[in-house]
């Protein structure tokens, strides 16, 4: 196991070290070929991993692999921990990072950084295996950030591009106040555990579940609290939640096959992968669990709004994966860790199919994202069509499809649960169905059906695209629809997860939901007498009714709901106030803390002041050495006078 | 002793000595042989302190090589010479920086070159002799002469606003260590001995140690520099070549936090418990403070001359936050991972600041140019380059995996210990330093191309390329595998720890 592990997490490196550092001399097939296979071997070891846990039943694997460092007498482990949670996790990195490598061969063909990415996105494969192997908060935190650094990279890949510079450094940026929460959060694992292993960090966490810090003088609160929340506003800014969320929308600047990647599938849901491994921690604190359920079902509904008025094709998806993270977010608020990791699950094969279908749908239409510019596409490109209906489908949670299964399992845990703002979370998640429908239908129908509003030119360009991008769809596609039905039992009420996820017995809405379960068919019969069902169908026919049937309808409703649109396309004002505030007012504080208090008051006044005062005091003091005679002859006299003053004093003193 | 070899000796003269007929050879000889021969003695010394390393001890928290010859018996003045593991790490680190420095003159200075390279030869071996002096007299010797030869790199290299620069160094420099030479003396009438070793035993009032503890502060302070006696370092920064930037990031500025280490907290541990609340104010302020004004900045030499401020505040807390840590936990060996994470943060700046510099002059070597809106699309050009300066960057950044996280990490645990305050304060570097570094490498390495003298850069030569990739390796190498620097320091913290945790009060 020790080996097989190295194995699969050096494979990618190796794979993005040769691409990346001799690109020019393997050229173009080879750097595809050695990250393909370094992928390739990486997935197919993660799944012998899988079977090995699941099928074969070998115990979790908890193994240190060599000590970074130590200090203090403390000790700084690397390590790995393979339990049930892990190898899911493994299993969907490494097999949607194969799609996307086979993928980015057809999407990239013309790209004079085609080595260069390929060694970019390997290397992100290597980073987020280390975050999901891991078995101690410092690995963690390598593979988080070293995840942020390869999304840099590649939101910037087109490092000519203003908006693409100008989104990776906000990317970063929004993404390093999530770490600076994180790195807080395992200072206080550190001091309250004395050790950044998990197990250790987990099996003392019951310990301390009474004892209370003081953060703010006067107030006393739980340490568990604290360390739950600080821990929970870096999963914030990795999977952007409200309202550190600002990064994803501008991160579509980045070529498609890492949207569907990065920041769908993968990166932006460590967030919710930490928040479950954390579970034993989260489990102890209810504050934090409504904190998390809230924010959560914030994201949901306000995110998805937003998601209606985007007419570029990949800022659409972008919207509707925040809000779905919101969704998985909610989850883990109600302590149902499984089902937001099972809509992780099958988020990651929909999500990633939706975006690599617009990939190609860009493709085709040579690089135009307006979708007011698209329409009719389906003759053209049936299987990018076909696809994306499938995902769409699974996205909205149609009865059958993966989505179906996990999107109604959170709706359920969160109906039954009595957490602080769980009711309120209901009816925003619900409604989110509805929103959810309709902005996935108005991206299908616009692009797909409709008149077709684009010119001659490109129309003559169009064609479906090639193997290399049709097979990994078709592949996702299969995923769509069958993950859910595959897994739903196992993975929400077999106790798959085992030890990985602890649920405290009061929170456990999943076994409650498990009693009303009869099977996959049963599940899906119940939903289509549910209100989710309802909701959805009826956003797939208002957005029908609206953008096929009477095309002037939106139009009219945006002139009579003027402000709301407006609110709606400034993005709640997010953007203006970060640039305003943060970014606009730290460089002002900058400037003046420059000016003021280095050039003003220290250089000005005090330095160079003092400079001043020596030779202003030289100037002065120079004029008595004049080198003229009775000058010096007077001063004699004044010091004669003076010291015969003090001698007659000193006799009268005396007598 | 006297068997055998005095390896500490020869680390200190063979580049004293080495440099003056380096300064000789460039008067009489060729240019070639002059830089070859800088080189060699460069690369020799490096290799000597590798085999220093290879000999030393690291269970021993003791003095290991010391030398002992009575120099001015009169007074008591010793040349006593020692290392233990907190020196060993600054002293390799000095010896490996040299060489770097030695190439990066190798076809930029055209004018006495041979009296530049030696200067710099000359100026390693007096550094390693403050590392290494285990008496008073002969640290403040090394200590003073050392800024001769960095006085005239600046001053007689350096550029337009050179003479500004260099009488600033001076003058803060050699204020403060006047205070230390009192403070000296001091000692030298209380105990009647200059011996480092002794002074740390000898038992001080409270009054006493605290008029020492703050004669050596501004001493140290100004060489760290520590907020508010930072401002001559990014003029110096600014004015000096590059070869004198690297060196006065990677070392020079190490010297101060050695100070803190080797005199003020075990002479005066009691004042330094005392007045650990303004030196974790100071640094945390040197953290914030200078953080924002790095973002400031439009000259990019100015920009990561603040930028070693900010993390050179990360030494001075770590090794002050101790004392609360101490009592909070009880356990002197959790806290003293303040002082060794300090200590990891300043060999890691050594390493860091010391590429940024280079990255700099890189550039500088052929634009001429050092303001940040000058460049943009560099990566167009010089795409190798790019990629070596966005590693610099994220190490700068603090980026795990780079040496630059390690330090930083290891202080924040560690000054969560003893306040939630200090570590949130501390960790607005991780948003704060990446904004100011990558913004930065935004301006200058993305984007179009704006500037044509842009469009007409080359690459890195093959000079140029290893220097870096050295580098680069030292980077990586102690981000993923830090454990033996930590390694050599254990004993000899430890052992400065359980000094300081005992009261010197009579």
């Amino acid at each position: 196991m020790h080996n097989l592990c190295l194995a699969i997490v050096l494979s990618p490196l190796l794979g993005a070290l040769i691409s990346g550092l001799f690109g020019k001399k393997i050229g173009r097939a080879g750097a595809h070929w050695f990250t393909i296979i370094g992928v390739g071997v990486s997935f197919a070891l993660s799944l012998i991993v899988f079977l090995k846990l699941i099928v074969w039943e070998e115990p979790v694997f908890n193994q240190n692999l060599y000590l970074w460092l130590s200090t203090g007498g403390l000790n700084f482990y690397v390590g790995f921990l393979i339990d049930e949670l892990s190898a899911t996790m493994m299993l969907v990195v490494t097999f949607v990072s194969l799609m996307v490598h086979i993928y980015t061969i057809g999407y990239m063909r013309d790209d004079s950084g085609y080595q260069r990415f390929f060694a970019y996105i390997s290397l992100f494969t290597f980073s987020m295996l280390m975050l999901v192997m891991s078995n101690n908060f410092l690995q963690l935190f390598f593979g988080w950030e070293a995840v942020g650094v390869v999304s840099y990279l590649l939101i910037g890949f087109w490092f000519k591009k203003d908006t693409a510079i100008y989104a990776n450094l906000k990317a970063f940026l929004v993404n390093r106040v999530g770490d600076f929460g994180f790195l807080l959060g395992i200072c206080c694992v550190f001091m309250y555990f004395g050790s950044l292993d998990y197990g250790t960090a987990f099996s003392m966490a019951p310990g301390i579940q009474d004892e209370v810090m003081v953060v703010v003088p006067g107030y006393e609160w739980s340490v568990m609290t604290v360390m739950c929340l600080l821990l929970f506003v870096g999963a914030m800014g990795k999977s952007a939640q409200v309202p550190l969320h600002v990064w994803l929308p501008d991160s579509m600047e980045g070529p498609t096959p890492i949207s569907a990647l990065i920041h769908a599938a993968t990166m932006v849901t460590a967030g919710i992968f930490m928040v479950a491994r954390m579970s034993p921690l989260f489990e102890l604190s209810e504050v934090a669990l409504s904190t998390v359920l809230i924010i959560g079902s914030i994201t949901a509904f306000f995110m998805g709004l937003l998601g209606l008025v985007q007419s570029d094709i990949k800022r659409v998806v972008a919207y509707s994966t925040l809000s779905q993270l919101g969704y998985m977010t909610v989850a883990l608020g109600v302590s149902a860790y499984a089902a937001g990791i099972f809509h992780l699950f099958t988020h990651a094969f929909f999500k990633a199919l939706l975006f690599l279908a617009a990939g190609s749908v860009i493709m085709g239409m040579h690089h135009q994202q307006d979708m007011r510019k698209m329409g009719g596409l389906k003759k053209y490109m049936p299987i990018t069509y076909w696809t994306s209906l499938v995902g769409s489908l699974a996205l909205i949670g149609f009865p059958g499809f993966s989505g179906f299964f996990s999107k109604d399992a959170i709706i359920e845990a969160v109906h039954l649960s009595h957490i602080p703002g769980a009711g309120i979370a209901y009816y925003a998640i619900l409604s989110g169905v509805f929103i959810t429908a309709l902005y996935s239908f108005r991206l299908v129908f616009l692009v797909f059906h409709g008149e077709e509003r684009f010119d001659e030119e490109t129309r003559s360009h169009l064609h479906e695209s090639p193997l290399v991008v049709t097979i990994p769809l078709i592949l996702l596609a299969i995923l769509s629809i069958g993950s859910g039905a595959v897994a739903i039992t196992p993975m929400l009420f077999g106790g798959f997860f085992g030890d990985g996820i602890y649920v405290a017995i009061s929170h456990d809405v999943l076994a409650e939901l498990g009693t009303h379960y009869h099977g996959v068919l049963g599940m899906m019969i119940h939903g289509l007498s549910q209100p989710p069902f309802w909701l959805a169908a009826a956003g797939v026919f208002t957005a029908w009714f609206c953008y096929l049937r009477r095309p002037d309808i939106p139009a009219k409703a945006v002139s009579l709901v003027g402000m709301l649109h407006k609110l709606l396309l400034d993005k709640y004002g997010f953007d203006r106030f970060n640039d305003w505030f943060f970014a606009g007012g730290t460089r002002r504080v900058g400037q003046v803390l420059f000016r003021l208090g280095d050039v003003a008051i220290i250089d000005g006044a005090i330095v160079n002041g003092s400079a001043k005062v020596v030779s202003w005091t030289s100037q002065i003091t120079r004029r008595v050495q004049s080198g003229l005679l009775y000058h010096y002859a007077f001063a004699m006299i004044l010091g004669l006078i003076f010291l015969l003053i003090i001698f007659v004093h000193q006799i009268f003193l005396a007598t | 002793m006297g068997e055998e070899i005095r390896f500490l000796s020869i680390l200190i003269w063979l580049p004293i000595l080495g440099g003056m007929a380096v300064v000789f050879s460039g008067a009489r000889f060729s240019e070639v042989f002059t830089k070859v021969l800088a080189l060699v003695l460069s690369v020799i010394t490096f290799i000597i302190s590798l085999f220093l390393w290879s000999r030393f001890n690291n269970d021993l928290g003791s003095m290991q090589f010391t030398e002992l010859v009575q120099w001015i018996p009169a007074f008591g003045i010793q040349y006593a010479l020692g290392i233990d593991g907190i020196a060993l790490p600054l002293i390799i680190l000095t010896t490996f920086t040299t060489c770097i420095v030695v190439m990066a003159g190798w076809v930029v200075i055209k004018d006495r070159q041979g009296f530049y390279l030696g200067a710099f030869l000359l100026l390693e071996g007096l550094m390693i002799g403050v590392f290494s002096s285990l008496d008073a007299v002969l640290f403040y010797v090394f200590w003073e002469a050392m800024l001769i030869p960095m006085f005239l790199i600046i001053g007689i290299w350096g550029g337009p606003r050179r003479v500004y620069a260099t009488i600033k160094f001076f003058l803060y420099t050699f204020m403060g260590s006047l205070f230390m030479l009192v403070a000296l003396l001091y000692l030298y009438f209380k105990s009647g001995t200059f011996d480092v070793l002794a002074l740390h035993s000898l038992s001080l009032t409270m009054l006493e140690q605290k008029w020492i503890f703050v004669a050596f502060l501004l001493a140290f302070a100004v060489k760290v520099p520590m907020w508010p006696v930072h401002t001559w370092l990014p003029d110096a920064h600014v004015e000096a070549p590059t070869g004198g930037s690297i060196i006065l990031a990677a070392v020079m500025l190490k010297l101060g936090g050695y100070g803190f280490l080797r005199f003020s907290l075990p002479i005066a541990p009691d004042a330094s418990m005392a007045l650990d609340g303004l030196m974790i104010a100071l640094s945390l302020i040197a953290i914030v403070y200078i953080g924002f004004v790095a973002l400031a900045q439009q000259d990019m030499k100015k920009l990561i001359a603040y930028s070693s401020i900010s993390h050179m505040g990360f030494v001075t807390l770590g090794f002050f936050v101790i004392f609360q840590v101490a009592t909070n936990t009880g356990d002197w060996m959790q806290a003293s991972a303040g002082i060794e994470g300090g200590m990891i943060q300043m060999i890691s700046h050594g390493f860091i600041s010391g590429a940024m510099f280079l990255c700099v002059g890189v550039l500088y070597d052929r634009m001429h140019s050092r303001e940040i809106g000058d460049y943009g699309g560099v990566v167009n050009t010089m795409p190798i380059f790019a990629s070596f300066m966005l590693l610099f960057a994220m190490a700068n950044a603090g980026l795990p995996g780079t040496s630059g996280f390690v330090g930083e990490f290891i202080v924040i645990l560690t000054a969560f210990k003893a306040q939630f305050w200090y570590a949130f304060l501390a960790a607005t570097t991780l948003i704060l330093g990446a904004a100011y570094t990558l913004w930065m490498y935004k301006r200058v390495a993305f984007g179009e191309i704006k500037n044509p003298k842009v469009m007409e850069l080359v690459d890195v030569d093959k000079r140029e390329f290893f220097m870096l990739a050295s580098l680069a390796a030292m980077v990586l190498l102690f981000g993923i595998w830090p454990d033996p620097l930590f390694d050599m320091m254990h004993a000899s913290v430890e052992q400065l720890a359980q000094h300081i945790s005992v009261s010197k009060l009579p």
